[in-house]
């Protein structure tokens, strides 16, 4: 019977240094408990990759140490991979292979043959609804079809661990939805445990046990959503005025139960409310006496953005584009 | 007419500006045909020792009347190229909104396909007179000699113009080079026609840059011949490909 | 080698096989291609025979050597292209991630350029049969040539891939494709060396390795058995591929960083 460590993964201290570059990771320690999905949530330029590279043994790190499966990444490499399945920020498929061959070659890598590759492969494409395109080739599929080869890819090995980055990225919605019910069956009766990259706060909201937000290649907060947004515990009301010209009078009114926030709708005024101060009703009567008409009022319950906003004061969304990118993987490997 | 010369200036200036700044467009474009001068006179010149090789002017400036007549195709296909560029990145749909008259974008990459091409020619025949190239005809028949060269360019710029136009993508290379250098190669381009036996000499004597090509050496050995034919040759290939690039720039036209 | 690893490098051998049939570009031009070029020279310079000392009274047959190098080329370029993309596009990685050995992928990527180039070689020489010449060494040579031509093959695919594995770059290697023609122009494809009147030529002709994989071939087809150029060709050609191979195992080393 496999023993807990044998899927679970473990970082302490982990970093990764690029030549000529800034410190892309710098310093995480984490724990992910098996039969977990943790969801990896941070902005473009992270280190999210990065790391994602370094537990999958593509990249060794700077310093700090790691293991996955119960295996050092650094001394035990060719274990590590044997132990899991990962599907990269890129499809990385060929577009000249049909998906069919795509599953023979992964699975002769994978040292599976003959009838048993067969099976597999015929196993895998009906599970994530890919037999009737199996033998078209991949240059004919769409973005949600790619990323379904690209999880069957990852499983062809009934691997104990899974590392999913950013699987979802450029995904309609309902390709999207069909992924995350793959990966919470997978987690849930199969017992897989799934490390998760995503900058999308719904994904990591709707599929993660647990949540590592990493910005600037450091963790800065980790918990499940419900207590990451819990520590926060801070509502946010927004008010559009009927009348856009009181715009000024609905910020000052409400700025005396909060700080003002951005990232809400055009026209709105929205804050942040503090822990002691201010309820809804109070809130309608302070806007009442001054006599503004309000044509909307709404309550926001924490995000995971607003944890993300709180622990570095920036919204998560866009954060990545306001930054100069970080290498997390620079052209030219740097030598360890 | 003054739209059309402002938005050729404008091309062009951009075209140049680009080639002459950018050193992976600069160096094949000067290497290529050095590089076949070099290769082709220092592999071959044996070969003017062939009973009936009658050229007295030598080898240097017999190869050296075939590179300059192909770098002068070759700068307007490598002209092609840049404008299937243009259409892939959605440059050429910023000229097409912008240009009061679109013809003056058709002008400007001639223009400019003859400059890039003027310099390379310039840089070639520098070069060949280093390597002590033999000149016997004058002065008008050196002006001759450059003057086909440059209708060649824009024989060349015209048509890759066109395959550009219709097909807007740069895998069209291929389309609008081989026929070019099939032409190029199918002539005399090693040894005098009459020296060519089977098949390709037969190619070779209805090819119709061979009269180019004869005519050059013609005129670098100060003993001009089929001039007439060249020329009208050569003003014939313009005429053909002008009437071809205007019509596929009216399909980039309706294709929007 | 282990058990596992016989099969891996004929699935990933497979692979690049399939991808190159599965682009006719790739496939027609390096067959095409070089034979037109052969076509061309073969009556441009059929006087060329006419000069004293020439080998043979027939170009067709002094010049069917260029294909085989020149195909050999074209083909690994093409080729190293796609392993480039697979860098850029993370598909080494995927590779990567499975328990494949980094030397077993080398030898398939190698493995399917060697197969195409073989294929190629086949086509060539029927070709050439087809139009007259005649192999002065025989059944013997014609057997002879096609191990000379996978090992020209795989110099050239060494090279390509050590390019492709440093770069990672698609353009990088598409760039490689006037740097290895300069070799071919200025060499002894269009004359024999004893015969280039220019001294300068003679010399880097002389110094230039292509040369001796040409002449090698040539003397297969038009003296029989010249163990000279023979040995020379054959000395080249495995020189070239256990540097080119060195470099590109380095190479692969590096890029897959992986522990």
């Amino acid at each position: 019977m496999d023993s807990p460590r044998q899927n679970s993964i473990e970082a302490h201290g982990l970093v990764r240094e690029f030549k000529k570059g800034p410190r892309a990771v710098d310093g995480i320690d984490l724990r992910v408990d098996p039969g977990e999905i943790y969801g990896f949530l941070g902005p473009n330029g992270a280190g999210k990759s990065t790391t994602v590279h370094m537990l999958t043994t593509l990249l060794p790190p700077t310093a700090g140490t790691a293991t996955v499966a119960g295996y050092d990444v650094v001394e035990d490499g060719p274990k590590v991979r044997k132990a899991i399945g990962a599907a990269l920020q890129e499809a990385a498929l060929d577009p000249f292979l049909t998906g069919r061959e795509h599953l023979r070659l992964q699975t002769s890598m994978h040292g599976i043959t003959g009838d048993e590759r067969r099976r597999r492969s015929d196993e895998l494409l009906t599970r994530v609804g890919l037999m009737e395109a199996a033998d078209r080739k991949v240059k004919g599929y769409s973005g949600g079809m790619k990323r379904r080869l690209d999880l069957a890819l990852a499983l062809v090995h009934r691997p104990r661990i899974l590392f999913l980055d950013e699987p979802t990225t450029g995904l309609d919605v309902q390709s999207r939805t069909a992924l995350w019910v793959e990966v919470g069956r997978l987690a849930k009766d199969e017992g897989v445990t799934v490390f998760l990259t995503t900058q999308y706060l719904e994904e990591a909201d709707v599929l993660a046990d647990r949540v590592g937000i990493i910005d600037h290649g450091r963790i800065v907060a980790e918990g499940t959503p419900e207590h990451l947004k819990a520590e926060i515990a801070c509502s946010t009301v927004e008010a559009v005025p009927a009348n856009p010209d009181e715009r000024g009078t609905v910020a000052t009114v409400l700025e005396r139960f909060g700080a003002q926030t951005t990232g809400y709708g055009p026209g709105s005024v929205a804050v942040q409310l503090t822990a002691s101060n201010g309820n809804l009703a109070e809130i309608v009567r302070a806007l009442d006496a001054e006599g503004v008409v309000l044509s909307q009022l709404q309550i926001h319950e924490p995000t995971l953005d607003d944890v993300f906003l709180a622990k570095t004061g920036r919204h998560l969304e866009g954060a990545g584009e306001e930054e100069v990118a970080e290498p997390e993987q620079p052209a030219e490997p740097a030598r360890v | 007419m003054k739209d059309t010369i402002s938005v050729a200036r404008a091309v062009s200036w951009r075209v140049l500006h680009t080639f002459f700044t950018n050193k992976s467009f600069l160096l094949p474009s000067v290497l290529f045909p050095l590089f076949f001068f070099t290769a082709f006179v220092g592999a071959l010149s044996r070969i003017s020792q062939v009973p009936g090789f009658d050229f007295p002017t030598g080898y240097t400036a017999f190869q050296f009347v075939f590179v300059l007549l192909q770098s002068a195709a070759f700068s307007g296909v490598f002209t092609g190229f840049g404008i299937a560029r243009d259409f892939e990145s959605g440059f050429m749909r910023r000229l097409m909104l912008a240009a009061p008259n679109r013809s003056g974008i058709l002008l400007g990459y001639a223009v400019s396909s003859l400059a890039r091409w003027l310099t390379v020619a310039a840089i070639v025949t520098v070069v060949a007179l280093i390597a002590r190239m033999n000149i016997d005809g004058n002065g008008v028949d050196l002006v001759g000699l450059y003057v086909l060269a440059l209708l060649l360019n824009l024989a060349g710029t015209l048509w890759a113009t066109g395959v550009a136009m219709r097909l807007r993508t740069q895998q069209a290379a291929p389309v609008m080079q081989m026929p070019v250098f099939l032409i190029l190669f199918f002539a005399p381009v090693y040894v005098p026609l009459d020296l060519l036996k089977g098949w390709i000499h037969g190619v070779a004597s209805v090819n119709p840059l061979t009269a180019l090509l004869e005519a050059g050496r013609g005129f670098i050995s100060g003993r001009p011949d089929l001039t007439l034919a060249a020329f009208a040759i050569a003003v014939g290939l313009i005429l053909g490909f002008t009437l071809w690039a205007i019509r596929g720039l009216r399909r980039a036209e309706a294709a929007g | 080698m282990t058990a596992t690893a016989l099969p891996q490098i004929a699935t990933l051998g497979r692979r690049a096989v399939i991808r190159t049939a599965r682009q006719p570009a790739n496939v027609v031009f390096p067959l095409i291609f070089p034979m037109l070029l052969l076509a061309v020279n073969a009556g441009g310079l059929h006087s060329a025979t006419k000069l004293p000392g020439f080998p043979t009274s027939s170009f067709l047959a002094f010049a069917l050597a260029v294909p085989f190098v020149q195909g050999a080329l074209l083909a690994t370029i093409n080729a190293n292209v796609e392993f480039a993309r697979d860098i850029q596009t993370g598909f080494l990685n995927r590779l990567a991630l499975t328990p494949v050995r980094s030397l077993v992928l080398l030898f398939g990527q190698l493995g399917g350029l060697l197969t195409i180039a073989l294929v190629q070689a086949v086509f060539y020489l029927v070709v050439g049969l087809a139009f007259g010449v005649r192999l002065e060494s025989g059944i013997g040579g014609a057997a002879l040539l096609l191990v000379l031509e996978a090992l020209i093959a795989l110099a050239f695919a060494a090279i390509g891939s050590w390019a492709a594995l440093r770069t990672g770059s698609t353009e990088a290697v598409q760039g490689l494709f006037p740097v290895f023609f300069v070799f071919l122009f200025l060499s002894s494809m269009n004359m024999p060396r004893n015969l280039i009147q220019t001294d300068w030529f003679r010399w880097v002709a002389t110094v230039n390795p292509v040369s001796y994989l040409i002449e090698a071939v040539r003397s297969l087809v038009i003296e029989g058995w010249n163990w000279e150029a023979l040995g020379l060709g054959f000395a080249v050609a495995i020189g070239m591929s256990v540097i080119g191979f060195a470099l590109a195992a380095h190479a692969l080393w590096n890029r897959l960083e992986r522990t």
